[in-house]
C-alpha cells in the first residue's frame, strides 16, 4: 500500500538566466515501511524534489510546475502552508542535507527537540521536554540530561546530525526524508546512524526514502531505488535486481566507476583502472532534445539524439527509460 | 638518485595551544599529532585513514611546511628540512606539492584557467610569456583537458574538471612528492573515477610518492600501496593494504574496515562491530592507549599504558597492547 504517491512531478526555478528545470516529471511510490534509495549524479534534482513534496522550495523564484503528490489522500501540492506546517514534522519530516545550517545556534538542543513535539501534539512544556529528553537517549547521545541544555556548537559533527535524527523522528512520522544524513560523517559514525535508522524503522514502521551518492549506503539499506538524471527518473528497481542487472547505460557506468572495497583491487601488483564516465550532465536551463544521457552514452544512436526513450517496465518491478537495454544487458552479462 | 624515502617523517609532534580566558592565557593544547613516523618510497602512495578530527590534514601541512612541527623530523630525499633557511625553502616547496580537498573554494574564480595552472612556474621563474603557455597547454593536455581550457574561468568547469586543473597546477613545477588532501571526497562516483584513474597514470609515470589522505576505504585501497590507520594523532597500525584488509590487527582499524557500507546487496552486513559513541576530544586525550575508551578488548593496563607502534610481523606495525612482536592475526577475545 503506497503512503506516499508521486507523480509527474515537475519544479522549476525561474532565474534572470532563464528557467532552469530542476525536476522534469518525477513519479514513484512509497510503501509504508518501506525504505526507497534516490541516487544520481550531483546536480540531478535529487533534493529539490525532496523539498518539493516537504513544499519548502523557494517561493520567489521556484513553482512547481505540474504533477502531484499525494500523502495519505491529500493532494500535498494544494494545501495552504497552514496545514503543510501541521504535516511537517508530525508525519513527514526531513533530514536536510546540511545540519550545520539547520539547526538553530542560538536555542538549546533541548528545546528545538521540544518545540516540533510541542507544536505538534499539544502536550504540555514539562511533557516535550521530556519526550526530548527519551529522544536524546533513543539517537544514541549519553548524558541525555546534560545535553539538553547545550548548544549546537557545544556537540561534535555527529552528534548534531543525531540531534537533527532527533528531532525528524520526535513525533513518530509515518515518512522520513533522509538527504544525505550521513555523507559529512565519518564511516564509525555513519554506521551508527544507520542502524539507528533501521531500528526505528523496525519499532515504528516509518517509511525512509534516502537520498544519497553512496551506492554502499544504498545497497545496506535500501529495498528500492530510483536512478534520476537530469531531473528525470531514468530507472527505478528492487535494489538486489538493480546492482544484477542495471538496465540504464547512466547506472551501468556508475555501478563500474566505484571503486571496490570487497574486490582484489590488486591484480599482480598494478592497479586496474576504474570506469569512467566522461563527459559532464547536461545544462537545465535549456530544452534537452531526445535522451538527457546521449551526449555521454556509450550506447548512443542516432534515434537516441533525437527521441526521448519513455519508461517501459522490464518486469520485475524493473524501470528504465533507454532505447538500448538490450545491448545495455549483452554486454552487462 | 639516492635510496633514501622520498619523504620520511620522524617522530612527529604538533600540538596547537588553547588560550582562554579574560586575558587569553595558554590554558592547554590539542595534541593534534602526537610523534608520527613514517616513509614513503618514490613511485609509492601511503594512504593515511582515520576518524574525523584524528590529525591527517594537521600532517599533510606540517610536511607541506604550511605549519610549524612543534618537534620531530620531515626529511625530503634523505635531506632533513624541519627548518630550511628562506632560501631553501623555497627550493622545498617545488619539490612537494598539494592537490587540495575543495576544487570550488581553492581557486579565484576571477582568474583564467592559464593564469591559476602557471602561477606556479612564474613563480618559481620557470618560465613566463610564450614559453609558460605552451607549458601550460602541455599539462592540460596531460591531465585530458583541451588547451583552450586556458582562457576560461574555473566555474566554467564541473568538480571533477577543476580538480584536474588543481593536479595540471601541483605538476607544473616537477614535484617529488604530492599531499593529495581528500581529493576525490567532494566528487561523485563517476567523477571520481576519472581522478583517480589520472593520478594512477602520473605516478606511474613520474614515480611521484604520493601521501593520501582520505576516510573512503574502498578509495584508499584502490589507489594506495600502503596504509596508516591514525586515531587521535597517533599511527595505530601501518602495513601493505593487502594485509590490512585481510588481516587488520588493530581494533580500531577492525572497526574502521566493518562499519564501511559495500556496495553489494547480496552482502547486507548481519552485523557489524559498530565502535560506540564518539572521539574523545584531541586536548583531552584518554590516559593508556587513546581508544581504550571504545575498544571492546581493552585490559586494565591499556588504561595507564601506552601502546607503541611496534612491528609484530614483517612490515606489520601495530599499537595495541593485546598485539605483541609475533601475535597471531587472530581476533581477539571480547572482555566482558
Ligand atoms: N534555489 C535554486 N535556484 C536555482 N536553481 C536551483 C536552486 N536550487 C537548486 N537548483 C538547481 O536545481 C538542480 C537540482 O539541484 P538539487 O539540489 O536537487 O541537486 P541534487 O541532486 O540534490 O545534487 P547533490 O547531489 O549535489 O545534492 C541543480 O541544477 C541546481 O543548480
Ligand atoms: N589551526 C588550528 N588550531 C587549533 N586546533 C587545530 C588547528 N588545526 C587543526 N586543529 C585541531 O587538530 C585536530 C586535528 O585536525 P585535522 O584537521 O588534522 O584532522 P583530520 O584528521 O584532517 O580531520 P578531517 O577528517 O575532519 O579532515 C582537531 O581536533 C582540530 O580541531
Ligand atoms: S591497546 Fe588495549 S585498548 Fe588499545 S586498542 Fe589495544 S586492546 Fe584496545
Ligand atoms: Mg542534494
Ligand atoms: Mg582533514
Amino acid at each position: 500500500m503506497s503512503i506516499l504517491t508521486v507523480r509527474d512531478l515537475a519544479t522549476h526555478f525561474h532565474t534572470r538566466d532563464g528557467i532552469i528545470r530542476a525536476v522534469d516529471g518525477v513519479s514513484f511510490d512509497l510503501a509504508a515501511g518501506e525504505t526507497l534509495g534516490i541516487v544520481g549524479e550531483s546536480g540531478c534534482g535529487k533534493s529539490v524534489t525532496a523539498l518539493t513534496i516537504m513544499r519548502l522550495i523557494p517561493p520567489e523564484t521556484a513553482r512547481i510546475a505540474r504533477g502531484s503528490v499525494e500523502f495519505e489522500g491529500r493532494e500535498l501540492t494544494r494545501l495552504s502552508e497552514e496545514q503543510m506546517r501541521e504535516i511537517r514534522g508530525k508525519s513527514i519530516s526531513m533530514i536536510f542535507q546540511e545540519p550545520m545550517t539547520s539547526l538553530n545556534p542560538v536555542l538549546t538542543v533541548g528545546t528545538q527537540i521540544a518545540e516540533n513535539v510541542w507544536r505538534h501534539t499539544g502536550v504540555s512544556k514539562q511533557q516535550a521536554r521530556e519526550r526530548a529528553q527519551a529522544m536524546l537517549d533513543l539517537v544514541g547521545i549519553a548524558d541525555s540530561r546534560r545535553r539538553l541544555d547545550e548548544y549546537p556548537h557545544q556537540l561534535s559533527g555527529g552528534m548534531r546530525q543525531r540531534v537533527m535524527i532527533a528531532i525528524a523522528l520526535s513525533c513518530d512520522p509515518r515518512v522520513l526524508i533522509a538527504d544525505e544524513p550521513t555523507t559529512a560523517l565519518d564511516v564509525t559514525i555513519q554506521a551508527q546512524i544507520l542502524d539507528l535508522m533501521l531500528e526505528l524503522k523496525e519499532k515504528l514502521g516509518t517509511a525512509i526514502i534516502m537520498i544519497t551518492h553512496d551506492l554502499g549506503v544504498v545497497a545496506e539499506t535500501t529495498q528500492r531505488v530510483v536512478v534520476m538524471y537530469a531531473g528525470r527518473k531514468v530507472e527505478e528497481a528492487p535494489v538486489e535486481e538493480l546492482f544484477a542487472r542495471p538496465l540504464h547505460p547512466y547506472t551501468h557506468g556508475l555501478m563500474r566507476a566505484i571503486p571496490r572495497l570487497d574486490a582484489d583491487a590488486e591484480t599482480a601488483g598494478r592497479r586496474p583502472r576504474l570506469k569512467e564516465i566522461p563527459g559532464m550532465v547536461p545544462r537545465l536551463d535549456r530544452p534537452i532534445a531526445g535522451c538527457p544521457f546521449a551526449p555521454r552514452c556509450d550506447f548512443a544512436t542516432e534515434r537516441c539524439r533525437v527521441e526521448a526513450p519513455p519508461l517501459e517496465d522490464h518486469g520485475k518491478g524493473h524501470l528504465a527509460a533507454c532505447w538500448e537495454t538490450a545491448r545495455v544487458q549483452a554486454v552487462a552479462a | 638518485m639516492s635510496d633514501a624515502p622520498s619523504l620520511e617523517v620522524r617522530n612527529l609532534v604538533k600540538h596547537f595551544p588553547i588560550h582562554s580566558g579574560l586575558l587569553q592565557r595558554r590554558t592547554g593544547a590539542v595534541k593534534a599529532v602526537d610523534g608520527v613516523s613514517f616513509a614513503i618510497r618514490r613511485g609509492e602512495t601511503l594512504g593515511l585513514v582515520g576518524e574525523s578530527g584524528c590529525g591527517k590534514s594537521t600532517v599533510g601541512k606540517t610536511v607541506l611546511k604550511l605549519i610549524e612541527p612543534t618537534s620531530g623530523q620531515i626529511l625530503l630525499d634523505g635531506e632533513d628540512v624541519t627548518h630550511l633557511s628562506p632560501g631553501r625553502m623555497w627550493h622545498h616547496r617545488r619539490r612537494i606539492q598539494t592537490v587540495f580537498q575543495d576544487p570550488y573554494s581553492s581557486m579565484n574564480p576571477r582568474l583564467k584557467v592559464g593564469t591559476i595552472v602557471g602561477e606556479p612556474l612564474e613563480n618559481f621563474g620557470i618560465a613566463s610569456g610564450r614559453d609558460k603557455d605552451e607549458r601550460v597547454a602541455k599539462l592540460l593536455e596531460r591531465v585530458g583537458m583541451r588547451p583552450d581550457a586556458m582562457n576560461r574561468f574555473t566555474h566554467e568547469f564541473s568538480g571533477g574538471q577543476r580538480q584536474r586543473l588543481g593536479i595540471a597546477k601541483a605538476l607544473a613545477v616537477n614535484p617529488d612528492v604530492i599531499v593529495a588532501d581528500e581529493p576525490v571526497s567532494a566528487l561523485d562516483v563517476s567523477v571520481q573515477a576519472q581522478v583517480l584513474n589520472l593520478l594512477i597514470d602520473l605516478q606511474d609515470e613520474y614515480k611521484l610518492a604520493y601521501l593520501f589522505i582520505s576516510h573512503d576505504l574502498a578509495v584508499m585501497r584502490h589507489i594506495s600501496h600502503r596504509i596508516a590507520v591514525m586515531y587521535l594523532g597517533r599511527i595505530v597500525e601501518l602495513t601493505d593494504k593487502r594485509t590490512l584488509f585481510s588481516m587488520p590487527m588493530h581494533p580500531y582499524t577492525e572497526a574502521l574496515l566493518s562499519a564501511a557500507p559495500v556496495p553489494d546487496p547480496s552482502k547486507k552486513k548481519a552485523r557489524r562491530i559498530i565502535v560506540q559513541g564518539d572521539v574523545p576530544s584531541p586536548a583531552k586525550p584518554p590516559p593508556g592507549c587513546h581508544f581504550h575508551t571504545r575498544c571492546p578488548y581493552a585490559l586494565p593496563k591499556c588504561k595507564v599504558e601506552v601502546p607503541p607502534l611496534i612491528e609484530v610481523a614483517q612490515g606489520h606495525h601495530v599499537a595495541c597492547l593485546r598485539r605483541p612482536v609475533g601475535a597471531s592475526p587472530e581476533p581477539l577475545t571480547p572482555t566482558a
